[in-house]
């Protein structure tokens, strides 16, 4: 059994990154897109910003140094990121449940990078985590895994909740995005009871990250903690074939359109790729557009669609 | 007892019968700070339900003649799927591919944008104008036809039907929409629902051929095949502007010389031509500030060069970067230093930020709005200003592509303070702004009962933001003026101002911005502002 495990595991860990990899892939690999960003733009500066100003705002502005504010747009990104501030603005009743939900799973993200720093320095030295190292470490593995676990659940139960009762989020909802909310609640609340219940068997997070770093096939498990385990790996192969890859997507919105408001300037990067768009041969079918798919799209742009009428 | 319009589920867009999915009642719809007696929406006659796709709600906006024979149909739906398939190609939709995959994939259902959406806040909350509506419809038609989606992808992604009256309600669907993008800006995620409107207008128009007559045909046709979407040529649009030249002479005393065509001129200005027709004295304003700033500048004669208008940025690609080339060729030709757009939202962002990835190479000529050279004449004081001129209270619409999509917020401001001291905001406003409900060419849009439907519902809670605005004195014993730097924007206030009376029973006037600076120029005389309703 805990071989399996150990092998859904990896497996679980290899889908996930190659899904992350082939939907960033699917978005990078897109050609340039028009310009259409949203303002307030956060690496305006601070006097811009402030009320949603752009470079636009000032006269023969391709004349003037135009300096990006990283401070502020990493301010944006964190607030974005790390609280949620968008739907804190405009959705407070949903916020209430989604930022535990989400603020949790960092927490337990951090956990379990903890957990594999501490396997790690187990196959340099194991009296190493028998030190104060070990302690704080098992401290810290604890607090933020037990913390991210609660706040994650009560979060995921909450949107739970809300989809169920609330009438337009209801009927907007299919059974994947129950089926998503529940798989999270299982996954958790399994893990959680599992480490409640201890039992024979049961060694602690730790060893089970030790065991699976190592592929220690003689580590025991509990049946519970080893269904915890199985439902954590196949959740985590499961979230980036779904639309909850919005950690990847997000980067896209923000920076690419929302804030993408880099001028095009003749011989720069962006004119180069948009010289290679313009060199496609659409094939749109509408009279006017005169796309048969010979004619490139800059060409069928220089075409005035009126000239043949009479 | 909930509303009657809160019943509206998205497999209903699919449902067969000809009866609309929603028919508003007055009673249901936001309320105006009043009172006023409303009619409500003329309903559309039974020869025009009986010609046209008419099942999605009370009004017409694209006329879609029904289709003769269930063949007919099939081919209909054959070539929408055809076109939704090419939304998601390159060589295709280059210009908004990676956008809409994104507001594809990752929708979260929250329904957080509906909030932000005038539309849906002034029927009351309709289910069918949520922004999310169309844009689910859309994302199942994505999943379940374009990525072929089996079972396990309706399970996770929702189902839809398709026949023909889902294409035809969703080509109406897409034309409910401003494409103001306020609901995008409050996602969390970032998904785009004006965007997802957006790309369905490209594709009823340039796969099916189906879009709003106003736009297209005499939209951008018009302006490509004549010069202008107003119908003038190059010698019409020239006698016009003399004779506004005149005017303005006559009403400031001030001889006003419009340049033409002058080579090498720092600055090719172009106006939206509604103006000419329209407002005169937008355009005559212009003149006048240029000159008496001693800007040195020139209007183009050549085709499309002299109309700024840019139609397509709302519902066809290959028109928009037509027009914007003409634009380009125009300034290029006379080697001015820049083109600098009139009062105009869409055209600023169309020639500006939109056609910045379309104009490549030496087409790539320098841009930029009014607002800001305007900002520079005022605030450096090459005209002589008197604020007292324009001692009334006046509020300034912020135009959606200026504000919230080009970032132009605070130049139109100064010179307001400076120049308007009884200058007030509506709120919310600059980049949290409401449409004027005329956005996206509604503005211009009226076929049928349109227009009354424009009036009721997109332009309500603009109305209601004006009236807001000037609630320390209603009433019409003082005048007041709504400054709105935009020729759509204009035409929209300027038809809901008409249709609830407001100039009568409240003198609320409407214009631009470079009316009120001339309103104030000491060396002109007094009074160039008219009280007069136009």
């Amino acid at each position: 059994m805990v071989p399996v495990l150990y092998v859904v595991f990896y497996v679980a860990a290899v889908v996930f990154l190659i899904a992350c990899v082939a939907r960033y892939l699917m978005y990078a690999r897109t050609p340039v897109h028009l310009r259409w960003e949203l303002y307030p733009v956060p690496h305006e500066p601070p006097d811009k910003a402030e009320h949603g100003g752009s470079y636009f705002e000032e006269v023969d502005w391709w004349e003037k140094e135009h300096k990006s504010n990283m401070a502020g747009e990493a301010v944006a990104m964190l607030t974005e990121i790390l609280f949620l501030k968008a739907l804190y603005e405009h959705n407070r009743t949903l916020w209430y449940s989604s930022f535990p939900f989400h603020f949790g799973l960092y927490l337990l993200i951090g956990a379990g990078g903890l957990l594999i720093l501490g396997a790690l320095v187990s196959l340099v030295s194991e009296a190493a985590l028998a030190g104060g190292f070990g302690v704080a470490l098992h401290w810290g593995y604890t607090a933020l895994g037990a913390v991210g676990l609660a706040l994650s659940l009560l979060g995921a139960l909450g949107l739970l909740v809300k989809r169920t009762t609330d009438r337009t989020l209801r009927q907007y909802s299919n059974f994947g995005d129950y089926f998503n909310l529940l798989f999270f609640i299982v996954t958790f609340g399994v893990l959680g009871a599992a480490h409640l219940v201890g039992g024979e068997g049961y060694y602690g997070p730790l060893a089970a990250m030790i065991g699976i770093v190592t592929f220690n096939t003689a580590m025991p498990m509990t049946p519970l903690f080893t269904a915890g385990l199985v439902l954590l790996a196949a959740l985590v192969a499961y979230i980036p074939l779904t639309h909850m890859s919005h950690f990847i997507g997000k980067y896209f919105t923000y920076h690419s359109i929302r804030w993408g408001d880099e001028a095009n300037q003749q011989g720069s990067k962006i004119d180069q790729r948009v010289q290679e768009a313009l060199a496609y041969k659409p094939t749109w079918a509408a009279a006017h557009m005169k796309t048969d798919g010979t004619r490139t799209w800059v060409d069928a742009a220089l075409i005035n669609p009126t000239d043949e009428e009479g | 007892m909930g509303k009657s319009n809160q019943n509206i589920k998205l497999e209903d867009m699919s449902r067969e019968d000809d009866k609309p999915l929603t028919t508003l009642k007055v009673e249901e719809l936001m309320d105006l700070p009043g009172p006023f007696e409303e009619k409500g929406i003329t309903p559309l006659s039974d020869e025009v339900r009986e010609k046209y796709e008419a099942a999605l709600d009370d009004t017409v906006a694209i006329s879609i003649p029904k289709p003769e024979t269930p063949e007919e149909e099939k081919a209909l739906v054959e070539k929408f799927l055809s076109g939704l398939e090419k939304l998601f190609q390159k060589e295709n939709n280059w210009t908004f591919l990676q956008p809409l995959l994104l507001s594809m994939e990752h929708c979260a259902k929250c329904q957080t944008c509906n909030d932000a959406c005038h539309i849906y806040e002034a029927t009351g909350e309709n289910d069918l104008y949520r922004p999310t509506y169309r844009s689910e419809i859309m994302r199942r038609l994505y999943f379940k036809y374009v990525k072929k989606g089996g079972l396990l992808s309706q399970w996770q992604r929702g189902d839809v039907d398709i026949n023909w009256k889902t294409v035809a309600r969703l080509a109406e669907l897409s034309y409910r929409c401003n494409l103001c993008r306020r609901c995008a800006q409050t996602c969390p995620i970032g998904v785009d629902n004006g965007l997802i409107a957006h790309e369905l207008r490209k594709l009823f128009s340039q796969e099916m051929g189906i879009s709003a007559k106003e736009i297209h045909d005499n939209g951008s046709m018009l302006q490509l095949k004549v010069g202008s979407s107003t119908g003038m040529n190059a010698e019409v649009v020239k006698d016009n502007i003399e004779f506004i030249d005149e005017d303005t002479e006559d009403m400031t005393g001030i001889k006003v010389e419009t340049p033409w065509d002058k080579e090498g001129a720092d600055v090719l200005l172009i106006h939206n031509a509604g103006e000419i027709m329209a407002w005169p004295e937008n355009p005559g304003a212009f003149a006048l500030i240029l000159q008496e700033a001693g800007v040195s500048w020139t209007l183009s004669s050549e085709a499309a060069a002299y109309d700024g208008i840019n139609y397509g940025l709302w519902y066809d690609d290959l028109q928009l970067a037509r027009v914007a080339i003409k634009h380009a060729q125009a300034a290029k030709k006379l080697g001015v230093k820049k083109i600098v757009i009139g009062e105009c939202g869409h055209a600023n962002k169309a020639l500006t930020v939109i056609a910045d990835r379309v104009l490549a190479g030496d087409l790539n000529v320098r841009r930029e709005n009014a607002m800001t050279l305007l900002e520079d004449i005022v605030m450096s004081d090459r005209l002589k200003l008197d604020p007292s001129r324009n001692d009334f209270p006046v509020t300034l619409h912020d135009p959606c592509n200026l504000v919230r999509l080009m970032g132009v917020v605070e130049p139109q401001r100064k010179i307001l303070r400076k120049i308007a001291p009884k200058f007030r905001e509506m709120y919310p406003h600059g980049v949290d702004n409401y449409c004027c409900g005329g956005g996206s060419g509604f503005a211009i849009m009226s076929g049928h009962n349109f227009e009354e439907w424009r009036h009721h519902v997109p332009g309500r809670k603009k109305m209601e933001q004006i009236l807001n605005a000037f609630e320390d004195c209603r009433g019409a014993e003082t005048n007041k003026y709504v400054c709105a730097p935009c020729s759509n924007c204009k035409g929209q206030i300027r038809d809901i101002l008409s249709y609830y009376d407001l100039f009568e029973k409240e003198k609320i006037l409407y214009g631009g911005l470079v009316e009120l600076i001339v309103n104030a120029m000491v060396d002109a005389k007094p009074d160039f502002l008219k009280w007069e309703w136009h």
